[in-house]
C-alpha cells in the first residue's frame, strides 16, 4: 500500500512541477495579410542603449519575427531629435529605443521628453511584477503604473525671476488629466484589472492636483465595476514598500509617476527587468520600463554586462502592439524561462553573465 | 517508505498544483487609447439550434461586460437569398457571428451559407480541432487546423442537365483562389508558430484541377523555408486522420475535401459540438460553429434545449481576439475549458445530460 502511494505521489509531484510556462493553444484567426513585415524605428541611444537594442535585434532575427528595424543614431547631447528620425517614427508609428542620456542642468532639454511631446505620447506604462524564479523582498507585486507623460512638472517652463530666484512652472490641464484617466480606466477594463488608484498631493497643491483628481473621479463614474481610490504620494511610497499587493493600476501625474514607477520596479526585481512603453493616439515608443534616469555606468558598458531583459520584454509588448501575439508569447516565455532557471543572470540580478550570454540563453530557449 | 511518501506529500501541499493551467498570466498588453470602444457585430441566429446557441453567446458577453454589441437579423434557411440589409450590416461591421442556416437538400435552392461567403468573398474557412482537457476521446494529441478554400471547387454551384437523366456538375479550380488560400495557410502557420502545412488533394485522378491547387501550394511553400510542407492524397489522409492524427498540424485543402476533413478531425477530437471555427476574407470575418456536419440539430434537441453551446462560445472567443480584445477572449476560453474539464455540466453529445442554459450558467459562474 505504501509502495502504491509512493508511485501515486511521485506521479502527482511530476505533473505538479511541470513548467509553469505552458504555451496555451488559443485559436487566433489572422486576417489575410497580417503576416506582412512591419518597419519599426530603432534608436539605440547612449550608454547601454546600443548593447540592449542589439540584443533585441538578435532575438528578433532568431525568431524570424516579421519586423525590420530602421536604425537611427541619436545621442543625448544633441540639441534636438533629428527631423528624419521624427519622420521615420511618424511613418512607422512604432519605435523601439534604448536610453537617451539627459545632461544635468545646463538648459539642454531632455530628448526623451521632446520625443514624447512632439509625438504626443501622453501615456507611459510600466508593468512591475515579480518574475518567477527571481527572489525579492516583496511578493505578490503586480502593479501597472500609468503616468501622464507630457505636462506636470516636466513642462520645462522655468525662468529666473531675479538673480538667485528661479520659478519652475508645473502645469496641469483638464484635457491631459482627463485623457490619462480615460486611458488608465480603459486599460484596467481591457486587461481585467480590478482597481485604479490615483496618486496625488492635493492636500498641498490643492488646485493643480485637485484638478487631476477631479478628472479621475469623473472618469471613474463611467466604470462602476472598477474600484477607484486615491492616495497621497508620500503615503503611497510608504505603502509600496510595506504592502505592495494592495496596488493594481496606478494613475499618476508626471513626476509622481516617475518616482512611483521606479520604486515599484525596484521592489519587484529592479529596473533591469521591467517592461514598459509610451503610447499616444497615433504612435507608440517602447523602451525599458523604468530606467531610473540613467543609461548605465561606463563600467557596465565596457564589460558588456547590461541587462537586456527589460528591453526584451518591452519588445514583446511591442510585438503584441503590432498584433503578432504568437511571437510575443514565444519571446516572453523564453525570457521568463531563462530568468527562472537562474543560470544566466547579469549583475543586477545577482549573477555575473554578460549581455551576450543572456541573449544566447534566450535564443536557445525559443521554441 | 511511508516516510518518503510523507515528505513528497508535504512538498506537494506546499506547492499545490493548479487543477488547470490558469490563463491569467501577467502579460503586458499596452492598448492604444480608444481600444476599449465597443464594437458592433452582426448576429444571425439562424435555424434549428442556432437561436439557442447564439442566445448563449449573448448571455456570456453580457456577463463579461465585453465591449461588443450585437445587431440581430432574422435569416432562415428557406429564404431565397440573404436579405440586403443583412449584407449591408456585415459590410459595415466587418464581423458577424452566426448560428447555422439549414440548407434544403436538392430542389435547386442555393445554400445561404455559401451565398454569404461568396458575396463577401470570405475565402478561407478555419477550424481548429483540438483535444479539450478533461474530455476523453479515442484519439490523443490532436491539434489540427484545417484551412479550407471557401468559394470555389465543387461548391461553385454550376450544374446543368445535359439531356434528361444526365447532369454535369462543374468543379472549378482557379490559380487565383488556390494561391490566396495557400498564402493564408502558410501565413497562419508562420504567425502561430506551427511547424508543418499539409496539402490535401486527389491529383492522381483530377490531374489538372487538383494539380493546379498543388502547384500553387508548392510555389507559396518556397517563400516559407522555416515551415515543412508535404502533400497527401485525400483518401490516405482520411485513413491517417483516424489512425495517427498527431502527424497533422495545419492542413490546407480545396472546398469539398476541407469540409470532410474538418468534420472528421472535429469528430476525433471531441465532436462538432466543441470545435471553434471561423471564415475570413480580406475585409470581413464570420464566426460560427467550426464544423457542423451540415446540420442544425434535430427537432428533439431544439425542443429540449439541449444543444451544445461550447463550439459557438469558443468561436466567439476567436471573434473577441479578432476584434483585438485578447483579455476578454482569454477569460471566456478559460471559463469554458474549466467547465468542460470539471465534467459536471455537459450536454448529451459529450456524454452528459444538461441543457444549454445549465452549461451557460456554469460558464458564467466560472468567469473570473
Amino acid at each position: 500500500m505504501s509502495r502504491r502511494s509512493l508511485t501515486l505521489l511521485k506521479n502527482l509531484a511530476r505533473n505538479a512541477n511541470g513548467s509553469g510556462f505552458q504555451t496555451r493553444s488559443v485559436t487566433y484567426m489572422p486576417r489575410p495579410g497580417d503576416g506582412a513585415p512591419r518597419a519599426v524605428t530603432l534608436i539605440p541611444g547612449d550608454g547601454i542603449g546600443p548593447l540592449v537594442t542589439n540584443a533585441v535585434e538578435q532575438v528578433m532575427e532568431a525568431m524570424h519575427a516579421p519586423i525590420f528595424f530602421e536604425k537611427y543614431d541619436v545621442h543625448g547631447e544633441m540639441s534636438r531629435v533629428p527631423p528624419e528620425v521624427m519622420e521615420s517614427i511618424r511613418k512607422n508609428k512604432v519605435c523601439l529605443k534604448g536610453g537617451l542620456k539627459t545632461p544635468v542642468g545646463g538648459g539642454v532639454s531632455s530628448l526623451n521628453v521632446q520625443l514624447r511631446k512632439e509625438l504626443d505620447l501622453f501615456a507611459s506604462l510600466v508593468n512591475c511584477f515579480n518574475l518567477p524564479g527571481l527572489p525579492t523582498r516583496h511578493e505578490n507585486v503586480d502593479i501597472v503604473v500609468i503616468r501622464e507623460n507630457t505636462e506636470g512638472e516636466y513642462a520645462g517652463l522655468e525662468h529666473e525671476v531675479v538673480p538667485g530666484v528661479v520659478e519652475s512652472l508645473k502645469v496641469i490641464t483638464k484635457f491631459c488629466s482627463e485623457r490619462i484617466a480615460k486611458y488608465a480606466f480603459e486599460y484596467a477594463y481591457l486587461n481585467n484589472r480590478k482597481k485604479v488608484t490615483a496618486v496625488h498631493k492635493a492636500n498641498i497643491m490643492k488646485l493643480a492636483d485637485g484638478l487631476f483628481l477631479e478628472s479621475c473621479r469623473e472618469v471613474a463614474k463611467k466604470y462602476p465595476s472598477i474600484t477607484y481610490n486615491e492616495i497621497i504620494v508620500d503615503n503611497c511610497c510608504m505603502q509600496l514598500v510595506a504592502k505592495p499587493e494592495q496596488f493594481d493600476v496606478m494613475v499618476t501625474p508626471n513626476l509622481y509617476g516617475n518616482l512611483v514607477a521606479n520604486t515599484a520596479a525596484g521592489i519587484a526585481g529592479g529596473t533591469g527587468v521591467m517592461p514598459g512603453g509610451n503610447v499616444g493616439a497615433d504612435h507608440a515608443v517602447f523602451e525599458q520600463g523604468a530606467s531610473a534616469g540613467n543609461v548605465g555606468k561606463d563600467k557596465i558598458v565596457l564589460e558588456n554586462k547590461a541587462n537586456p531583459v527589460a528591453l526584451l520584454l518591452s519588445s514583446a509588448m511591442m510585438l503584441r502592439h503590432l498584433q503578432f501575439p504568437s511571437f510575443a508569447d514565444r519571446l516572453e516565455t523564453a525570457v521568463k524561462k531563462v530568468i527562472a532557471e537562474g543560470k544566466c543572470r547579469t549583475k543586477d540580478l545577482g549573477g555575473t553573465s554578460t549581455t551576450q550570454e543572456v541573449v544566447d540563453a534566450v535564443i536557445a530557449k525559443l521554441d
